[in-house]
């Protein structure tokens, strides 16, 4: 099959494996961290190979998109549309990054990281 | 710190939260070695696609056929809790990636500014863009073999650093150095978020 000329070039060639998606369905952090659902291995089988390799990756540990994204070496953008179509299929579940907003839940985050940091 | 038993234990925690700490400064001034002494992994690079101009990261619909370009962040992560991890990540050394400098301080919890005393001057453009930005950050100058000694004094006025900003001495290669780094960052994020809630600017 030839493809038609297309303006944006290159580019285009890593979102290959997002049938040239470029927009994730929905926005996550790089920091977000993902865990796999008890059947995501199995089920993400038939769903791509890359989607396969993210489903075994977060299967012993949750990672975050930019793990994952390095980990399988894709470009951040082309796993963050990947990670959020598993997300919306139910293969990974999002947990939350940091909270913006609100006195009481940022300084409780920042008490838990510092013990965090002095018992290293 | 491993934390496998206790992950293999039960079902994951029902809610994990992550947090980073964003290490900023000029080309090779040991900003992936400073990850790399505290993280639990060997740090890992992570690419975004762009365009040279800076448009639209890793937006391939607004980049016109030409100038696009591959920045890279490296990362390290330390799992604190089995319900929390720390990512620290490094910006990319080039000062035309600002762009994707936004995209990584966003949510981020503080920031270290490290600067070479060799290339002082390489640490104004860094030290810019968080003085107009709104997230507590401070100056780690890193102490590099036969590099000049400065007294924390003298650095803070030759690059103009506001007295509200901390400055600390590490050697980004010793963990314990980086340790305390880290933990005046928190430490500074913490202080800022008092002054601003007495101001009533972070409501509870
Ligand atoms: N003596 C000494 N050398 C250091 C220190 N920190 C880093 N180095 C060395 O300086 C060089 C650059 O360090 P990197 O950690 O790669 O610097 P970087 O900021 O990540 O560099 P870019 O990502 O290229 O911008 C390496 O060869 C390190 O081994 C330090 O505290 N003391
Ligand atoms: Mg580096």
């Amino acid at each position: 099959m030839t493809e038609p000329h297309d303006p944006r070039g290159n580019l285009v060639r890593p979102y290959a494996v997002t049938r040239g998606r470029t927009e994730p369905i929905r926005d996550i952090p790089i920091e977000a961290v993902l865990v796999a659902s008890p059947a995501a291995v199995q089920e993400s089988r038939f769903a791509g190979h890359d989607k396969y390799r993210i489903a075994v990756l977060c299967e012993p540990k949750a990672q975050s998109l930019a793990e994952l994204a390095a980990l399988t070496r894709l470009p951040l953008g082309v796993a963050r549309v990947l990670v959020a179509d598993m997300v919306a299929d139910g293969l990974l579940s999002l947990h939350s990054a940091a909270p913006l907003k609100g006195y009481t839940e940022r300084m409780d985050l920042l008490g838990r990281v510092l013990s965090g940091l002095r018992k290293l | 710190m491993d934390f496998a038993s206790s992950e293999r234990a039960g079902a994951p925690p029902s809610e994990i939260t992550s947090a980073k700490i964003v290490i900023a400064g000029g080309f090779g001034v040991g900003k992936t070695t400073l990850v790399g002494a505290v993280s639990e992994i060997e740090p890992l690079t992570t690419e975004a696609v762009m365009t040279a101009a800076g448009a639209g990261i890793d937006d391939a619909s607004k980049v016109p056929e030409k100038g696009t370009t591959t920045v890279a962040m490296d990362f390290g992560r330390i799992t604190m809790a089995e319900d929390l991890i720390l990512y620290l990540f490094g910006t990319p050394g080039q000062t035309r990636f600002w762009f994707m400098w936004d995209e990584l301080i966003r949510g981020a919890v503080g920031a270290a500014v490290m600067v070479d005393t060799r290339r002082l001057t390489d640490a104004f453009a860094p030290l810019d863009y968080f003085e107009n930005r709104h997230l507590p950050y401070l100056v780690a100058v890193n102490c590099f073999d036969g590099a000049p000694r400065y007294e924390p004094e003298e650095v803070r006025e030759a690059l103009a650093i506001p007295a509200r900003v901390p400055l600390v001495m590490c050697d980004a290669r010793h963990r314990e150095s980086v340790k305390a780094v880290l933990i005046s960052v928190v430490e500074h994020a913490m202080t800022t978020l008092v002054a601003e809630h007495e101001q009533g600017i972070v409501v509870a």
